[in-house]
């Protein structure tokens, strides 16, 4: 049976194929986009192989350059033909290749494009080293020797295994120097910084009495003496570190020291098989998660943003759900269901739709600059005028998020208590129970998978968040952690990081935005799945939920 | 069982006195639970509620009028050392002070009057001032013109003491250029007209004499590296002749322009940057009114781009120099200000602010600003004839002097006079710019700049945005959510309904992303295959629906009914991927090879990487989650048996989809729409990451722009608190939120009549 084109149109089939397309084109842009940032941010931790190859220049020079290839795109002849470059005859495209050849200490930029034709004699040769270093990004290049004290200890053949060993001995004595640095002179600093803060509020009690005075000097003679101990020990830890240094050779020939303390990995990625590579592999993903930003944050993991990201929704939760609940009860169950309420219910649905900038100005000018100023003059003299509780800080931000959030939990918890069957609050109140213990007894324990899914999707909602955020504590590097060993342990006046900040921050204000992104697409689909996770978790539980009722309804 | 009835039942107390205390308590604790969560849910309420009223709490002090109190009223202080040529107040409003006829300085307490100290200007025996001149008030240097043709510049410093933890502030003199009085006029006439502005490596004078003639002195400043010692050494000017005789003379900070006029209302503009570079030549020569007009002031206003001219008729108007396109200069009348029509007798210029303080004859003081074009305040201030009037370097107080010889100390509150309703949506002729303009520039790196706070730009961006974003997701999400709820499998609507929710989750700041570093420059790229995709894609849907529809119907069926989308994947990769390989072929053929460069040179398009076109694709793609489930929510909640009937009764599926599903579930699909709209309007980080973010008002697909919200996004943490930019962004706050709740409200209140509607069928 052939339909006509006529009657086809006639019948409204082609509207209904658009309609259909609609959906496809949808469903293609949420998975192509899901694809996209996987694909991209899964790939980074790969390590790939090194080219080796000649270059011949615009002007014919020969150059060999040694790197791996980023991506690859056809460029119009003509415009090549405009910056000068020499066209073949006929061409009307021409490959243009991305290679990133790192050694940004020796060449300034560790990203280069190159046409595909200029490149001659590409190898892969076995023994290529790369390494990963603390500053100047990575070292593509030869192995020629390694030293120790400036005196040669193994060159050649034997050199790596000596160089991967001896980067592992640097690597201890480095997290050595870390835990010293970072959590005992940290803690050393924070116990100072208090005895600073008590000398100060004594001096403005009017109680900086000899006696008082002594007793803090004493207390900073003994940290004194902690801080020179180990002082000492980073001293002797700092010549033991650099004592390795190693030569390697750059593909065009060029010698460069390097000391061993400032490699964080080395690696010979064409030498490497399918099981050291997804070793590799699996060691990147592992410290991308739990290590610190190296280089401004384009390098190394995102733990203290992850970590900060944790925190802070865990504090709004602890603040959101209770006044979530309570407000939901009272709509539901005390409030008199007249239009009022309607008009209340309405409002706080409709919360969930303002833009949640504007709770970050509101954030900045009630909580930071009216409560945060208060509480500083009241509570927190002796640190003025530096604001303790006067500026952002994981407090406000969780209070801010919290705010924020708060209508999907009513909204939510609302739906839950709406969804129960009268004839479960008939049936107790008809047996004796109190409206209280009605509700407390029943009402609730069968409520609580609603308020559930409500935190859920609040958490979910606050860790995307970043705008309001943005103006009420997160920073691009945070120096500590804001819960840490040292008094008091949880810093709710701390500044912190923030997974999708850090995505803005490492995305858009980062100097070598090139060298980062794989890192942002690593970011943002860690963000993705645990978003996603949290979002299907709570539908999960909805869907439950309604089954649940739906039998209870029978 | 019978048995059971029959027995006794047990004799159970139920007024025990234990049990009556355990009822009690049961009912204490019920009351308890009643009230604490009534106040909680109260609190919590109150509390969203709080934010609406913070917002207004901060914007409120935005429009309020200005208004002023007397402070104190006290004899003018060493009446008889002379009349008052000049006075000044310094930061603190603590001192004051007053340059007198005999060559003194007369310091005292700003606010009772009492004597400091009174200082003797170094003058030569037989010198007298003739003429005052005062360079940008900052500055706090003053030159007084002799009647042997020099001048004497002097500045009045301030030294904070804290004795007793109290602040004493000490006035003392200072002489930055030496004791001695310059030489202008070697004739020596005395100079009674003079002018003085001051720059880090010049000094520029200007000056009229007894008889009218203009001479103009440029020094240059030297600095002795050894004692630290400045000197000046002259440069004379020579000016041309002017073909009247000069009564007021004013020279501007960026020694360009001397603005010499008469009293009859003609002004003469000279152009030190002349032909040659000593000399200097007329640029023009505007008139002041008519014929019956006479000037009588002419004062800088703060930054010296603008000369504020005082007439006879009690108006003041103010003028700058415009540039027109062939980059030649004209003085421009932009705008005037009146107070009552009296005469007008001083005019206080404020130092941090483009505004200026008035005193008419009939003892009122009025408060203008510039650039809202604004009168803040008119109010009497004195009833027996005025003299001077001077503000103060915060501009909060004013310090009037009366004809009989009293001082009178005003407090003016006046918070935030460049706001008015023109100044934020309005076009406003800036200082230095052709015409009158849409201009948001909030800081700039001086202290003398005007700000620009019009809204109009960035709340057009917004809209912009918004409406590109609207554009792309409105038909999507539409169009997928009739499928979704009406033709599709169930089987399949399981799965898409969750996925496409799913992505309404998705952090913006991903999609700010991935549209800012990855879509823009794949645009900027393949530009003409972009647009290509949006062309093939639809006519080769309705090529497979056609064909698809002609298949032998063994193949047909292999597919049941509801579950083409699944078809069309395949077909509309192939349409994104072929769209793309054709690109540079399009490229090639209809634009040159470029078609960036072809829109910017051929067609006369500006083009910005990151633009509307991007902004709408990625904004689009947040909002269509919204609009798409609650567009499905509607249309499939329409009752089945109005479907049935329509099909029944002969309609095609379309038929029945556009005649009955749509008009019925229209008001939920508007609502779907308008709460996207909130969500498209409100979103910050997409449109910060995805523009360049320069607030320019253009509908041109291919140019960035600058939202409300992004706006708040960039300059809110460098904003001080409580400065008028800092409450302009709390407005945009409030102007967002007043958008999106009035928008979601009216959505909300349309779902739910509809909700009844669908009750009642």
């Amino acid at each position: 049976m052939r339909t006509s084109m006529k009657k086809w149109i006639k019948d409204g089939d082609p509207w209904i194929w658009f309609n259909a397309g609609a959906v496809a084109i949808s469903m293609i842009m949420v998975f192509g986009l899901l694809f996209l940032i996987a694909s991209r941010g899964l790939v980074h931790f790969w390590p790939h192989d090194v080219m080796e190859t000649e270059y011949v220049s615009k002007s014919g020079d020969r150059l060999t350059i040694m790197g791996e290839l980023v991506e690859s795109e056809m460029v119009p002849a003509a415009q090549l033909m405009g910056a000068g470059y020499a066209v073949p005859e006929g061409a009307e495209f021409m490959q243009r290749n991305l290679l990133k050849l790192g050694n940004r200490d020796v060449t300034g930029a560790d990203f280069r494009w190159v046409l595909d034709d200029s490149l001659e004699n590409r190898r892969f040769p076995e023994q290529v080293i790369v390494l990963e270093r603390r500053e100047w990004g990575n070292f593509y290049g030869y192995l020629k020797s390694v030293k120790e004290q400036g005196q040669v200890i193994a060159q050649g053949e034997d050199a790596w295994p000596v160089l991967v060993e001896r980067i592992d001995r640097a690597l201890d004595i480095h997290s050595r120097i870390h835990e010293i640095e970072k959590i005992e002179i940290g803690g050393i600093n924070s116990r100072m910084e208090r005895l600073r803060l008590k000398e100060r509020g004594l001096e403005l009690e009017g109680n900086a009495t000899p006696e008082n005075l002594l007793s803090i000097e004493e207390d900073r003679a003994i940290l004194d003496a902690e801080y020179q101990a180990l002082q000492q020990a980073l001293i002797e830890l700092y010549e033991q570190i650099n004592r390795d240094s190693m030569v390697a050779l750059t593909a065009d020939g060029q010698e460069r020291h390097i000391d061993l303390a400032k490699i964080v990995r080395a690696y010979q990625p064409n030498a490497m098989s399918l099981a050291d590579k997804v070793g590799f592999y699996i060691s990147k993903l592992v410290e991308f998660v739990s290590d610190e930003p190296r280089e401004a944050n384009t390098e190394g993991g995102i733990f203290p943003a992850i970590y900060g990201t944790v925190l802070m929704v865990i504090v709004m939760s602890i603040i959101v759900t209770p006044f979530g609940v309570v407000a939901a009860v009272y709509l539901r169950e005390y409030a008199h269901q007249g239009s009022l309420t309607r008009l209340i219910r309405i409002a706080v649905n409709n919360l969930a739709g303002v833009p949640s900038i504007v709770y970050g100005v509101f954030g900045l000018g009630f909580f930071i600059y009216f409560l945060g100023s208060g509480i500083d003059q009241a509570f927190f003299p002796e640190a003025l005028p530096s604001p303790t509780f006067g500026t952002g800080g994981l407090l406000w931000a969780s209070i801010t998020l919290a705010i924020l959030t708060l209508p999907v939990v009513i909204v939510a918890t609302e739906e839950g208590l709406a969804r129960i069957p009268r004839s479960m609050r008939e049936g107790s109140l008809a047996l004796g129970a109190t409206k209280a213990e009605t509700l407390w007894r029943v009402i609730l324990p069968m409520a609580s998978p609603a308020m559930m899914t409500g935190v859920i999707l609040a958490i979910a909602r606050a860790a995307g968040e970043v705008a309001p955020l943005m103006l009420v504590g997160v920073v691009k590097l945070a120096p500590s952690l804001p819960l840490d060993g040292n008094y008091p342990y949880l810093h709710l006046d701390q500044k912190f990081m923030h997974l999708g900040f850090h995505i803005y921050d490492v995305g858009f204000q980062s100097p070598n935005v090139e060298a980062a992104r794989p890192l942002v697409y690593a970011t943002s689909l860690l963000l993705v799945i645990v978003i996603a996770l949290l979002n299907l978790t709570a539908v999960a539980i909805r869907n439950r939920l309604r089954e649940k009722y739906k039998a209870l309804e029978m | 069982m019978s048995n059971s009835a029959v027995t006794q039942a047990p004799d159970l107390d139920f007024d025990s006195p234990r049990l009556q205390r355990h009822r009690k308590k049961r009912n204490l604790k019920d009351q308890v639970a009643k009230y604490s969560i009534g106040f909680g849910g109260i609190s919590v309420i109150i509390a969203i509620t709080l934010i609406f009223f913070y917002l207004l709490y901060e914007v409120a002090p935005l429009f309020k009028s200005a208004s002023i109190e007397l402070v104190s009223e006290y004899q003018l202080p060493a009446a008889d050392h002379g009349r008052t040529l000049y006075s000044t107040i310094e930061e603190q409003n603590d001192k004051a002070l007053r340059l007198t006829e005999n060559g003194q300085v007369v310091f005292f307490e700003a606010k009772t009057g009492n004597l400091h100290s009174i200082v003797d200007l170094p003058l030569q025996p037989g010198q007298t001032i003739t003429s005052i001149a005062y360079a940008d008030p900052t500055s706090r240097t003053v030159a007084a013109g002799l009647n042997d043709g020099s001048v004497l510049l002097f500045k009045h410093s301030y030294k904070h003491t804290y004795p007793d933890d109290r602040r004493v502030i000490d006035p003392y003199l200072e002489y930055p250029f030496g004791r001695e009085s310059i030489q202008l006029d070697e004739q020596g006439k005395a100079l009674n007209q003079l002018s003085l502005t001051l720059t880090d490596s010049a000094v520029l004078v200007a000056a009229a004499n007894i008889d009218n003639e203009l001479y103009a002195r440029r020094f240059s400043k030297e600095q002795n590296f050894l004692t630290g010692e400045t000197t000046l050494v002259p440069e004379k000017i020579d000016l041309p002749p002017l073909g009247f005789k000069p009564e007021f003379v004013v020279a501007e900070p960026g020694m360009r322009w001397i603005y010499a006029a008469t009293s009859k209302g003609k002004i003469q503009v000279l152009d030190l940057f002349g032909d040659d570079s000593s000399g200097a030549s007329i640029n023009s020569t505007v008139k002041v009114g008519d014929a019956a007009t006479r000037i009588t002031d002419m004062r800088l206003l703060l930054g010296g781009a603008s000369i504020l001219v005082s007439d006879n008729r009690g108006v003041v108007s103010q003028w700058f120099m415009v540039r027109d396109d062939d980059n030649d200069y004209s003085l421009q009348r932009v705008r005037s200000f009146e107070a009552n029509g009296a005469d007008i007798v001083d005019i206080g210029i404020e130092h941090r602010r483009k505004g200026f303080a008035l005193l008419d004859a009939e003892g009122n003081l009025a408060l203008f600003n510039t650039t809202a074009h604004s009168t803040a305040l008119i109010e009497p201030v004195s009833d027996v004839p005025v003299k001077s009037v001077a503000v103060s370097p915060r501009s909060d107080y004013a310090l009037i002097e009366t004809q009989d010889g009293h001082v009178r100390w005003w407090h003016i509150d006046n918070e935030h006079p460049e706001i008015s309703v023109s100044a934020l949506w309005g076009e406003v002729w800036y200082e230095g710019y052709q015409e009158p303009e849409f201009v948001w520039q909030s800081s700039a790196s001086n202290n003398d700049f005007e700000p620009k706070y019009s809204l109009s730009p960035l709340a057009f961006g917004t809209l912009k945005a918004a409406f590109y974003a609207m554009l792309v997701a409105t038909p999507l999400a539409i169009c997928g959510a009739l499928y979704t709820a009406y033709f599709m499998a169930p089987a399949l609507r399981r799965k898409v309904k969750p996925s496409i929710e799913l992505m309404e989750a998705l952090p913006t700041v991903i999609l700010g992303f991935l549209a800012g570093l990855f879509f823009a420059p794949f645009m900027e790229t393949h530009l003409p295959g972009v647009f290509a995709v949006l062309i093939i894609t639809p006519i080769l849907i309705l090529l497979f629906g056609f064909i698809w529809t002609n298949m032998p119907s063994q193949i047909r069926h292999r597919v049941p009914e509801g579950w083409d989308p699944l078809l069309l994947v395949p077909i509309i990769f192939f349409g994104g991927w072929f769209s793309l390989e054709i690109s540079p072929a399009l490229e090639q053929v209809l634009f040159a090879g470029d078609m960036r460069s072809w829109l910017t040179n051929e067609a006369g398009i500006d083009f910005d990487q990151r633009n509307a076109l991007v902004v709408g694709a990625a904004m689009g793609f947040a909002v269509i989650p919204t609009i798409f489930s609650i567009t499905e929510d509607a249309v499939f909640s329409v009752p089945k048996h109005l479907t049935y009937g329509s099909l029944a009764l002969g309609a095609t599926q379309w038929q029945t989809m556009v005649r009955v599903i749509l008009p019925t579930a229209s008001p939920g699909i508007f609502s779907a729409v308008m709460i996207g709209m909130g969500r498209a309007v409100g979103e910050t980080m997409i449109v910060l990451m995805a523009t360049g973010n320069t607030p320019i008002m253009d509908i041109n697909i291919f140019e960035g722009m600058r939202t409300l919200s992004a706006n708040i996004a960039v300059e809110m943490p460098e904003s001080e608190v409580g400065s008028t930019h800092y409450r302009i962004l709390f407005l945009a706050a409030f102007v967002l939120f007043l958008f999106t709740f009035v928008v979601n409200t009216l959505a909300e209140w349309v779902r739910q009549r509809l909700r009844n509607r669908y009750s009642v069928i």
